[in-house]
């Protein structure tokens, strides 16, 4: 069970109560101010108890909150966006959805990973678990972009890539490869926005990018909590204490220079306010590229070069 | 309608009043014939896509005019070929009976206002099947695309190469990819749109060296013949085989387009190669619409 759900319960609850209350007051000549003020401030107590300092598995849950915005409700809000599918030789992946679009009357090659929203949709996504057909979508879109001189914008939002026998029969590893081989030296800006969990290399094959955005309660890590408690301790079900160690949430990422812009949510996370906060992502993912277009191609591969070349480098 | 067209129209409509109409393969519904053109060649009951005719794919995307390039080659008969008849007496029958002069129509024009090069494979003449004229006229194409900065688009229908011209015909695969080849890697924008039914060593070649691959709804696109495949299998094929929705699943194509959405999706297409290279830090390779020229 999702624990920011579980946590949102008594706030739901709380908010329909005002609601009623205040639909009440207006009605009756009886003075309710008092009554609605301190439900008030006791929901505006437990909000900030509940979203004030999360924790870094709280943090986890709310990336992967049920309704929280997916991959193509940013496709959605662009202004234009024509679908590419496939990899041009075993299946067109889901997991992945890119095409030509427009941004802010930019056009651009935009890509989003997307887990589904219902059953039926999860089951047709994979849970957003790309197989290596997505990764080569990726590859031969940012070719074509770059071909074409269109600028790439990436969403980012998976648990990791898939496992599973097919995937590596079909060679899952070499699949991220080509595409972290073809960002590498794709000779148009790149922007990638991680607008939920950027689960290990799945999630890293479309955010070797010019410019790394993070949505705020987004995620990113080496492996999944549960996967690197697998890893780690042979126990999946120590996610918690994973997700605490990992340094995965925005602020530490920003700290490390992993990503280099955090975009704030609404209180209570991006699903409290999703076209507002897409809206956001998109301000932001289009000033980015406001800068970078004007960088010389030499230049902006240079800076690609060392921005990934200096993380972990030894201080100078 | 454009004196090109007027011209050059294939399918002039009989005057005597029963050939007016045409039975629709698919659904059986006779059709009145100035309705099924005015509904782009699709079926106003069951929409199944009949084939259009090369010289109606035109008139149906251009905005005016169509400057024709390597109309005047005409193919020989290489291997003095014959079986029922003649190569050559084939040939003039397929002349008379589609107007055309071989299986596919090459040359400039412009498509909302984006001047492109254009080749338009078809299925009438000797079933779009590549001799060495279409080679030849695929190839020039994409050279004087290339020469123009200018993207290329093309529709395909066929039914492979033509075996009245033994390897000649094949070699028009290596060819025609040639020049395709030297186009993208001069930063050309090449755009195909695969109708039915493109097969053999048409599909094998430019059909799918586009940059951005489109397929008429429902149209069968392969390689080996449905025939052949289960002949040599002796398994019955699934009745989605081989068609372009099964191909869109399968990873091999970027759109499935109904008829009537093409020519917009086709705009929008040219518009996002186009407009990039003017407004990225890219080299300009492609040239963009501009009104004068799209009238020429
Ligand atoms: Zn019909």
């Amino acid at each position: 069970m999702n624990v920011i759900v579980e946590r949102e319960k008594g706030l739901l609850e709380l908010e329909q109560r005002i609601a009623a209350l205040k639909a009440q007051a207006a009605q009756q000549p009886v003075d309710m101010g008092g009554v609605i003020e301190a439900l008030e401030a006791k929901y505006a107590e437990i909000q900030h108890e509940v979203f004030g300092t999360m924790t870094a598995w709280q943090r986890v849950n709310m990336a992967r909150h049920p309704k929280r915005p997916l991959g193509t409700d940013y496709l959605a809000a662009l202004d234009q966006f024509d679908e590419l599918h496939g990899d041009r030789h075993f299946h067109d992946d889901h997991a992945i959805v890119g095409g030509f679009a427009k941004l802010r009357g930019r056009r651009v090659m935009a890509i989003a990973q997307d887990k589904g929203r219902d059953t039926r949709e999860k089951v047709m996504r994979n849970f957003g678990m790309p197989a290596p057909e997505g990764y080569r979508k990726v590859t031969r879109l940012v070719a074509l972009a770059a071909h074409l001189g269109l600028p790439v914008v990436t969403f980012i939002d998976t648990n990791g890539a898939d496992p599973g026998i097919g995937s590596e029969e079909r060679a899952q590893a070499e699949a991220i490869a080509q595409a972290l081989y073809e960002l590498a030296d794709a000779r148009i800006p790149i922007v990638a926005t991680v607008i939920g969990e950027g689960g290990s290399g799945g999630a890293l094959a479309l955010g070797l990018a010019d410019r790394v955005l993070m949505l705020e309660h987004s995620v990113y890590s080496v492996a999944s909590p549960e996967g690197a408690a697998a890893i780690l301790w042979g126990d999946a079900a120590r996610a918690e204490e994973a997700a605490s160690r990992l340094r995965l949430t925005s602020d530490d990422l920003l700290h490390f220079g992993i990503i280099d812009e955090i975009v704030g949510e609404p209180v209570g996370g991006a699903h409290r306010d999703s076209a507002g906060t897409v809206a956001r992502v998109l301000d932001a993912v289009d000033a980015a590229l406001d800068t970078l277009v004007k960088v010389p191609l030499a230049d902006l591969l240079d800076r690609r070069y060392a921005k990934f070349r200096r993380i972990g480098a030894p201080p100078s | 309608m454009p004196e090109w067209l007027r011209l050059r129209r294939a399918q002039p409509i009989p005057a005597e009043d029963a050939a007016q109409w045409t039975k629709c393969p698919k659904c059986s519904e006779m059709i009145y014939r100035p309705d099924l053109a005015a509904n782009l060649w699709v079926c106003t009951k069951c929409q199944h896509h009949f084939r259009m005719h090369a010289f109606d794919r035109i008139s149906m995307l251009v905005d005016a005019d169509f400057t024709e390039i390597g109309g005047d080659l005409l193919p020989g008969d290489p291997l003095g070929w014959t079986d029922k008849v003649p190569y050559p007496q084939k040939l003039q029958r397929d002349r008379e009976k589609s107007k055309l002069t071989e299986g596919v129509v090459c040359g400039f024009a412009s498509i909302g206002g984006f001047p492109v090069a254009l080749g338009v494979m078809d299925f009438n003449f000797r079933g779009g099947t590549m001799g060495t004229v279409v080679g030849e006229r695929i190839a020039q194409l994409f050279e004087r695309a290339r020469e123009r900065r200018v993207p290329c688009v093309v529709f395909t229908a066929s039914g492979g190469a033509r075996m009245e011209e033994g390897m000649l015909a094949l070699m028009q695969m290596a060819k025609t990819t040639l020049a395709v080849r030297r186009f993208h890697d001069d930063g050309g924008y090449y755009i195909s749109v695969l109708t039915d039914p493109t097969t053999g060593g048409v599909s094998a070649s430019f059909a799918f060296q586009a940059d951005v691959i489109v397929a008429e709804a429902r149209a069968s696109i392969g390689f080996a013949g449905r025939r052949v495949i289960e002949q040599t299998i002796r398994q019955k094929l699934p009745d989605n085989f081989q068609t372009a929705e099964f191909l869109l699943e399968k990873g091999a194509l970027d759109s499935v387009v109904e008829r009537r959405d093409l020519k917009p999706l086709l705009m929008r297409l040219l518009d996002y190669g186009v407009g990039a290279k003017q407004a990225s830090n890219g080299h300009a390779t492609v040239t963009a619409p501009t009104s004068s020229e799209s009238r020429a």
